[in-house]
């Protein structure tokens, strides 16, 4: 222990380079810095030293002051970074310079005070040495000879049937990380069903309001949920249904309607499109009306929305699904069919 | 370890607490026989250079992030039940929202220091990444990953990936609009593999999306799984970093079977140890600085809402870019769907990616058909054509990265969505290549340049004019250490053609994989520049002096000895004052 403590203390020379592994190189010319040769430039590089972890032992104090005195609610001015959290940024700054410091220090240290010497170390061969390797090859051909794994071949096989079949009802157990919901539906009728069916009521998807045709202007947009979603979330618990059933509502000029995906599907030029991308599944509200154009924010697939809602442009392979809607006795906008194809994304059974 | 660190760093010898130190060692080495390793392995040397930080601060950041990764566990919660926000942050009070985003409203506005916690893991992640990145690039540009360090090339591709699962995985969590919105992006991706991909889906997610359970699931993957899949990983690069030690860049002194630099105990473990520091503190500072992820700014995640401007962690971007600039192909057969438009630039793309890349090291062994050790590191100009194929991977990486912000580009610089894709989607296939040209011919000049300073010495812009009306420009060597460079280069000549029948008629049974490789070889190697010979260098030599006959003082006369001597392999300086040896000597004489 001692021994290897004054091994490598600067300025002990009393170890012959043989001893510790390695050895200076020959023939580089180096130049003594002046920490080497001038003492007082040495006391100085110390002084810096110990000044750099005094000064992070300080930055410690400061953060305890900051984080009893400042209130954590309260933001400040800070040029450049602008109205910031006071907490944070004072926590930040104190702990951060307080590490920062350590480092710094040891650096200096190692830079100014510690030999600036490179040595040189042999490096040795990776592979083992013969006898070793012999060793590792007798030593194999005892253990399959004692063990006679190349002699019993019933052995050697049913161990390996076992091996390949011992982790199958590891995966198997996998099956259940989904629970079927009652009924036993598969994903593929999952993914192909909506909440939206004949009578449904379109109502906005933030205050869950019925939605008349006059309260939408030409050239707005509304987003639009099935009057049921509320219910349905209780019960399910979770945000399936509104990821799936999410609908924009626009409306234009019914002559500006080039084609729809059914006839009449619209009401007095409102057209109801599904919300959801047909590429990865986004939801979209980029709604340009001058071109009736949907952009997607995500992957910026368009969708030309007086056109079937056909892809203009971007990734998406399909159109967005449009709903059919109609006006119920109230007068109210209701959804006149489900969704005639899969909302969404593609998937393999989707056909 | 570290008690013998504290204890012989102290500058006072032979201290009552060096002495209890001592005892600690004595104690510890009866029971595990530690000093056998600390003797061998306290004077290890370890080449410096600046490069050979990046490593190291993909793991210093590691640390940070484990670090501060332990204190977020303690506050967040990992759970999709619905609750009412009442904390601090007026804005978003009683709004409905899972507790995971509740609990990081909290750690970020009730936690005293938690948002500067939270910030330092999010940012000590994306330097990781970065770290690793960089590395990994200066590992590949120098052919550092050549034998034998084939396995830790492997293991840093498989911590690259593990990485980025690490950083989507916890950019999740939160259940922000921002995360939630990237996770429906991931579903999609896994629906697109065909056959499979519903059913993963369904079970990964646990039903449709978004569920309740990817929170719950993710956490798991984020805070065991994958950091300790990268603890275990890491660990065996830097075991193998240490029994194969480190390579170095060719210099003075530096040879293929010696490191040159300087011992771990005190240098070493001062720089290194002080670096772990400065990258801790540095990650600290930008926490506290700059603000990262402002989730609060988001809002809740629910899937029919979306913001405009969405982008991902940097890492992400190329993959989000390839998405939106491939075109939308899909097929349609026998009742199924194929989403070639999701499924070549998210799957099958990163996928061929990754496969390249861990695979790299085996192609460049196979065409060279070079078995020997490596340990003294290329410089890029003398492998033109992996430096090629390096820049043309990151140009391909970079369109693809400038794809990921095409909206932000387009908004920033008044520029269409539609040309800025149909841009990428050329440029794409035409860049990649005419960078790789390019660098390959610049590598080439390089080679040329450095046969030159060999053979004639550099230029010294000195003009003279001769007695007999001659203008000639005065040459003068190169130095030692330039020269210990340049020297270091090692020809490969590419392999010769196979034949197809031989002498005696036989078939070459072998003779199409060997044309292959015959053509790579000369792919990799045909254009390369020879080192001059040793008799080139004497004839050209001769010429310098001859020249600098002509003008008498000049170093020429004494340094043509030095250019001979080093070609040969050895240094040799006479007259040299101040060498290492009486460096070393003079301390000890202090």
């Amino acid at each position: 222990m001692t021994d290897i403590s004054t091994n490598s203390q600067p300025g002990h020379g009393e170890n012959t380079p043989a001893k510790l592994g390695y050895s200076p190189v020959a023939d580089i010319p180096h130049r003594p810095r002046v920490a080497d040769t001038d003492p007082k430039a040495a006391r100085r590089a110390e002084r810096q030293v110990a000044s750099m972890f005094l000064l992070s032992m300080l930055f410690v104090l400061l953060f305890f002051v900051a984080y009893i005195a400042i209130d954590k609610s309260a933001n400040v001015y800070i040029p450049v970074f602008g109205v910031v959290g006071a907490m944070n940024i004072t926590l930040g700054f104190t702990m951060g310079a307080a590490i920062f410091l350590i480092g710094t220090g040891a650096i200096q240290w190692a830079k100014k005070l510690m030999p600036d010497v490179e040595v040189v170390q042999e490096r040795h061969d990776l592979s083992s040495p013969t006898e070793a390797k012999d060793e590792a090859a007798a030593n194999y051909e005892r253990g399959k000879e004692e063990s006679g794994f190349a002699r019993f071949k019933v052995i050697r096989r049913t161990l390996i049937g076992a091996m390949v079949l011992f982790p199958i009802p590891l995966v198997v157990m996998l099956r259940d990380l989904w629970v079927s919901p009652p009924g036993d539906p598969s994903p593929s009728e999952l993914l192909t069903t909506t909440l939206w069916a004949d009578g449904i009521r379109v109502v906005t998807d933030a205050t869950y309001l019925p939605i008349r045709p006059e309260d939408i202007p030409v050239g707005g947009l509304v987003s639009a949920a099935p009057a049921d979603l509320m219910e349905v979330q209780e019960l399910a618990g979770n945000l399936n249904a509104r990821g799936k059933a999410a609908i924009i509502l626009i409306r234009m000029d019914p002559s500006e309607i080039v084609s729809q995906q059914g006839d009449g599907w619209d009401i007095q030029g409102i057209l109801a499109y599904s919300k959801i991308c047909t590429h990865v599944g986004c939801p979209i509200a980029l709604y340009e009306q001058r071109t009736h154009h949907l952009l997607c924010p995500c992957h910026q697939s368009t969708f030309d929305l007086a056109d079937s809602g056909h892809v203009v442009f971007g990734p998406a392979a399909r159109r967005m699904p449009q709903l059919p809607i109609g006006v119920d006795a109230e007068g109210y906008i209701v959804a006149k069919a489900p969704f005639a194809e899969p909302v969404g994304p593609s998937f393999w059974e989707r056909g | 370890m570290s008690t013998t660190n504290s204890t012989s760093a102290s500058p006072v010898a032979s201290s009552p607490i060096e002495a209890a130190g001592g005892a600690v060692a004595t104690y510890v080495d009866e029971r595990v026989g530690s000093n056998k390793f600390l003797g061998r392995n306290l004077g290890k040397v370890f080449p410096d250079h600046w490069s050979f930080m990046l490593g190291e601060i993909a793991l210093y950041s590691f640390l940070v992030v484990l670090i501060s990764g332990v204190y977020l566990t303690l506050f967040y919660k990992p759970s999709m039940v619905e609750v009412i926000y009442d904390g601090s942050f007026v804005p978003l009070k009683g709004i409905e929202m899972s507790e995971a985003y509740a609990s990081t409203l909290d750690i970020s506005f009730d936690v005293r220091g938690g948002l500067l916690i939270r910030q330092m893991h999010h940012w000590a992640a994306l330097i990781f990444v970065a770290a690793i990145a960089v590395h990994m690039f200066r590992v590949f540009f120098t052919g550092a990953f050549r034998k034998p360090r084939e396995f830790n090339w492997i293991l840093g591709v498989g911590l690259a990936t593990l990485a980025l699962a690490a950083g989507f995985s916890g950019y999740s969590l939160p259940d922000d609009l921002l995360s939630g919105t990237g996770l429906q992006i991931a579903r999609g991706i896994i629906q697109s593999i065909p056959i499979v991909g519903t059913w993963g889906a369904f079970l990964l997610f646990g039903g449709e999306f978004p569920g309740t359970d990817f929170i719950s699931r993710l956490y798991g993957i984020h805070i065991l799984l994958v950091p300790g899949l990268i603890l275990a990983l890491v660990t065996v690069h830097l075991m193998l970093v240490w029994t194969q030690k480190h390579t170095q860049f060719p210099g003075p002194g530096r040879t293929n079977s010696n490191v040159v630099g300087y011992p771990l105990m005190p240098v070493y473990m001062a720089k290194a140890g002080g670096f772990f520091f400065i990258v801790f503190g540095i990650c600290t500072l930008i926490a506290g600085l700059v603000t990262l992820n402002p989730i609060w700014i988001f809002g809740p995640y629910t899937p029919d809402q979306v913001s405009a401007g969405s982008q991902p962690d940097w890492y992400i971007g190329w993959l989000d870019g390839a998405l939106r600039i491939m075109p939308n192909l899909e097929s349609y057969f026998f009742g199924y769907t194929i989403s070639w438009n999701i499924l070549i630039p998210a799957v099958i793309m990163p996928g061929l990616v990754f496969t390249a890349l861990a695979f790299y090291p085996f192609l460049e062994a196979w065409v060279t058909g070079d078995k020997r050790e490596h340990h003294l590191l290329d410089r890029p100009r003398n492998n033109p054509t992996r430096t090629g194929i390096g820049v043309m991977a990151i140009t391909f990486y970079g369109l693809l990265w400038i794809g990921g912000g095409n909206d932000i580009i387009a908004t920033s610089f008044n520029l269409t969505i539609n040309s800025i894709t149909w841009f990428l989607r050329l440029t794409i296939f035409i860049l990649p290549p005419i960078a790789f040209l390019v660098t390959k011919r610049i590598c080439l000049a390089l080679q040329r340049r450095d046969r030159d300073k060999l053979l004639h010495g550099y230029e010294t812009g000195r003009v003279l004019r001769l007695p007999h009306g001659e203008f000639i420009e005065v040459h003068e060597t190169i130095n030692y250490k330039e020269l210990a460079v340049i020297t270091s280069k090692t020809d490969i000549a590419p392999l010769p053609a196979p034949v197809k029948v031989d002498a005696d008629g036989v078939a070459n049974r072998r003779y199409r994989i060997q044309a292959l490789r015959a053509k790579l070889s000369n792919f990799f190697y045909a254009d390369n520049i020879a080192k001059p010979t040793a008799a080139e260098i004497e004839a050209a030599q001769h010429h310098v002096n001859h020249a600098a006959a002509l003008e008498a003082p000049l170093h020429a006369y004494e340094d043509a000895d030095e250019i001979r001597n080093a070609h040969g392999g050895v240094l040799h300086h006479p007259g040299m004052a101040n060498s290492n040896t009486e460096q070393l000597t003079g301390r000890s004489e202090q």
